[in-house]
């Protein structure tokens, strides 16, 4: 089964994120970068089905040179081949333009399986996969706690607030997952070893066919007007109860919507 | 350039990760977000209830690759000294303890294994001790035998039908309670040997040894040997007398060398985070000289410590190290490290001396790191021998 695994690089979870006062977009110079915390979880997927049922676990990513990196952790932990969509006319792009990238360079490699974290933690929109399986017009199984192949079926279990949702679809199909269903593996010092070797294909927008005109922040559907950031925390109020503690509580709640 | 202002990260002021390789920082990374995550949540509690989950902690640590990392078969990793440095590094800064099992484990069993065992001991015991589904340990002093090894009392007597029995005490044994097999050294009619010693051998027994008050997170027992009797093929067949057990215990230093500044680095990190966010006469301790004089002081012996670590790393990758050099690490940075976490202890103030903060605990886990493997008073002697050819400790 050939495989191929989604990922994107993202500030690190902890760290203060910013926008770059130029263009408003994320300044992912700013923190450290990490690979989204859920793609562990899709990259654990892969590998758990390729020692299943054989076949190979390619990692994809769009993101700048260092997203390399990312890359690089995936291969530790046992996938076997990269592609880098890297090309600075991407920047900025929205997530119609992210997945037509996508898209495209997954299209035609004879990938059975398509495996996306459900959500980043950057920008959280949720809706790559859904995107990416339209216009490769395979079926979606989206936030899957459990995945099973069997003969060319793949079934998801999905858990939803009335209970759980079984999913099949014929492959190639893409599937998005959330945190239950695994426990991704650490690297190892081997895996780090390793993954030097394994290939990494790096491709430009020429070499997919994309236009540089329809991706990146000029081309994107929303634009982002204005940004300030959120106003340093204010002192807290002190009340002192004179009987009436409990109603003043109450009252401050709902001037303030909180309940 | 514009000035450094705040930082919290000792690493920053002597851009120490700049010494490493892409693959030893990777190594590094990879522990640092293990222990993060499965480890350091833990590490005040075990340390209060004298306990470590050693086999789960050898099987996460196994599966990393981090036992045995120096050796190159036998399902090792084959890493480069410095890359062995880093993950000791690593490994202090959450707890000394954690060193001390991988130590034990890959220095001192695992590498004497590797080294004077034979083809069928390192077959059966070497992938099972790096994956971490074994448990090794290693012993060599006793209740009357430390800084003298050469005075050991267990002895190893052959009977005449070839097997061996084993009779004598050792004591301070790291893991050994919890160890499947013990490395143990004993004299024999034709001087000192190794050997074998599954510790599930009749007359084999090992008690914890209780009362701790450093290195608490970590196996500490007495081994009773007692007319235990093993094959004639349970003896190390390439050992040479007591310098191959001294052999051993070089690898282990070397690794300490690297270890404590992990302690020290931690130390000096939670004092630079303190200081920086503690407030008295309204004004963050850190704005007071001397509190910045402390902290200077830390930040120069740290960084210094981790520069020793890397030359000596270096000299070891190249053509190895003479015993006087491992000394001089040793000796150097044991006590750097103590220094900056005893000085990390009083910037906390009344705080530095609780659990809740990681400092007391590595103050008082280095005060074993001070004695064992060699205390600071013969690794002194030993550099001190090497300076002016005078033996001052026989
Ligand atoms: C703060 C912020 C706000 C934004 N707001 C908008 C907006 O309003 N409208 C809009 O169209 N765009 C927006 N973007 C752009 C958006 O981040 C990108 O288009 C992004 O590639 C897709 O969205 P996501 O990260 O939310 O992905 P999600 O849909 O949350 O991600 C799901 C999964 O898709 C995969 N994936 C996502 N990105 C990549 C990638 N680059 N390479 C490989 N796999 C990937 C991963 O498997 C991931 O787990 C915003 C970005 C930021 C940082
Ligand atoms: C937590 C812990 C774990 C340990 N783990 C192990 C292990 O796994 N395996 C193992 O074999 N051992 C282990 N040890 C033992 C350790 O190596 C010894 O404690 C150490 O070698 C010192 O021996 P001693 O305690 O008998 O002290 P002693 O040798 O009795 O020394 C007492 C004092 O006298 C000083 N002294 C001795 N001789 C001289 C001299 N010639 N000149 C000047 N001063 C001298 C010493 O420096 C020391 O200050 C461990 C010890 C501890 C505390």
């Amino acid at each position: 089964m050939k495989i191929a695994v989604c990922i994107k690089q993202v500030p690190d979870t902890w760290s203060e994120k910013r926008l770059s006062p130029s263009d408003a977009t994320l300044d992912r110079a700013a923190a450290e970068g990490v690979l989204n915390e859920l793609d562990e979880y899709a990259i654990e997927e892969a590998l758990r089905l390729k020692e299943g049922h054989g076949g190979e676990v390619t990692v994809v990513t769009m993101g700048p040179e260092r997203a390399a990196d990312t890359i690089r952790k995936a291969l530790s932990m046992g996938a076997d081949a990269g592609l880098h969509l890297c090309d600075e006319a991407l920047h900025g792009s929205d997530a119609c333009a992210t997945s037509d990238a996508l898209a495209r360079i997954l299209a035609g490699r004879g990938f059975d399986l398509v495996i996306f974290g459900c959500e980043s933690t950057d920008a959280r929109m949720s809706v790559i996969p859904a995107m990416v399986a339209e216009r490769l017009d395979w079926p979606q199984a989206t936030f899957a706690a459990e995945v099973q192949v069997a003969a060319g079926v793949l079934t998801v279990r999905r858990q939803t607030e009335a209970g759980v949702d079984t999913v099949t679809a014929n492959l190639p199909a893409v599937v998005s997952v959330v945190e239950k269903i695994n426990e991704p593996r650490y690297p190892s010092f081997k895996g780090i070893m390793a993954a030097k070797k394994k290939p990494v294909e790096t491709l430009s927008l020429a070499d997919t066919g994309i236009e540089a005109a329809t991706v990146g922040l000029a081309a994107a559907w929303s634009a982002v007007t204005d940004f300030a950031a959120r106003p340093p925390r204010a002192q807290g109020e002190i009340m002192s109860d004179d009987g009436d503690g409990g109603r003043r509580i109450a009252d401050y709640l709902v001037t303030n919507r909180l309940i | 350039m514009t000035p450094m202002a705040g930082v919290t990260d000792p690493d920053l002021l002597g851009d120490l990760s700049g010494l490493l390789t892409d693959e030893q920082r990777q190594f590094a990374a990879l522990v640092r977000s293990y222990l993060d995550d499965q480890i350091r949540p833990h590490l005040s509690d075990w340390f209060e209830a004298g306990h470590l989950p050693v086999r789960e902690i050898a099987r996460g640590l196994g599966s990393l690759g981090v036992l045995g990392m120096q050796l190159s078969d036998y399902g090792c990793v084959g890493a480069d000294p410095i890359s062995y440095g880093v993950v000791c590094t690593e490994l202090e800064a959450a707890d000394s303890g954690l060193r001390s099992l991988v130590s034990v484990t890959g220095s001192l069993a695992m590498f004497a294994l590797r080294t004077y065992g034979s083809q069928q001991q390192r077959t059966e015991w070497l992938p099972a001790l790096a994956r971490g589904e074994a448990v090794g340990c290693f012993g060599l002093t006793e209740p009357d035998a430390g800084s003298d090894p050469a005075a050991m009392r267990t002895t190893a007597h052959r009977t005449p039908g070839g097997d061996w029995l084993l009779n004598g005490r050792k004591m301070w044994i790291t893991n050994g309670s919890v160890a499947d097999i013990a490395i143990v050294w004993a004299r024999t009619e034709t001087g000192i040997a190794g050997f074998l010693v599954p510790t599930g051998t009749p007359g084999f027994t090992a008690v914890d040894i209780p009362r701790k008050m450093s290195l608490r997170a970590s196996i500490t027992s007495e081994l009773i040997l007692d007319g235990v009797r093993l094959p004639a093929d349970a003896v190390l067949p390439d050992v040479r007398g007591l310098g191959s057990a001294l052999t051993c215990l070089n690898e282990a230093r070397f690794g300490i060398i690297f270890g404590v500044m992990g302690a020290a680095r931690d130390c000096l990190t939670t004092a630079l985070e303190y200081a920086h966010t503690r407030q008295a006469f309204g004004r963050p301790i850190g704005s007071f000289q001397l509190q910045q004089r402390a902290l200077v002081e830390m930040a120069a012996a740290y960084t210094s410590g981790v520069l020793l670590a890397h030359r000596l790393g270096s000299l070891k990758a190249r053509q190895g190290l003479r015993p006087e050099q491992v000394s001089l690490g040793k000796f150097a940075n044991v006590s750097a490290a103590l220094g900056i976490a005893r000085q990390a202890r009083a910037i906390l103030g009344g705080s530095g001396i609780t659990l809740d903060y990681p400092i007391v605990r590595h103050l008082l886990n280095l005060e074993s790191v001070l004695t064992y493997e060699g205390t600071h008073d013969i690794h002194t002697l030993i550099v001190g021998a090497a300076l002016t050819g005078e033996r001052a400790f026989t």
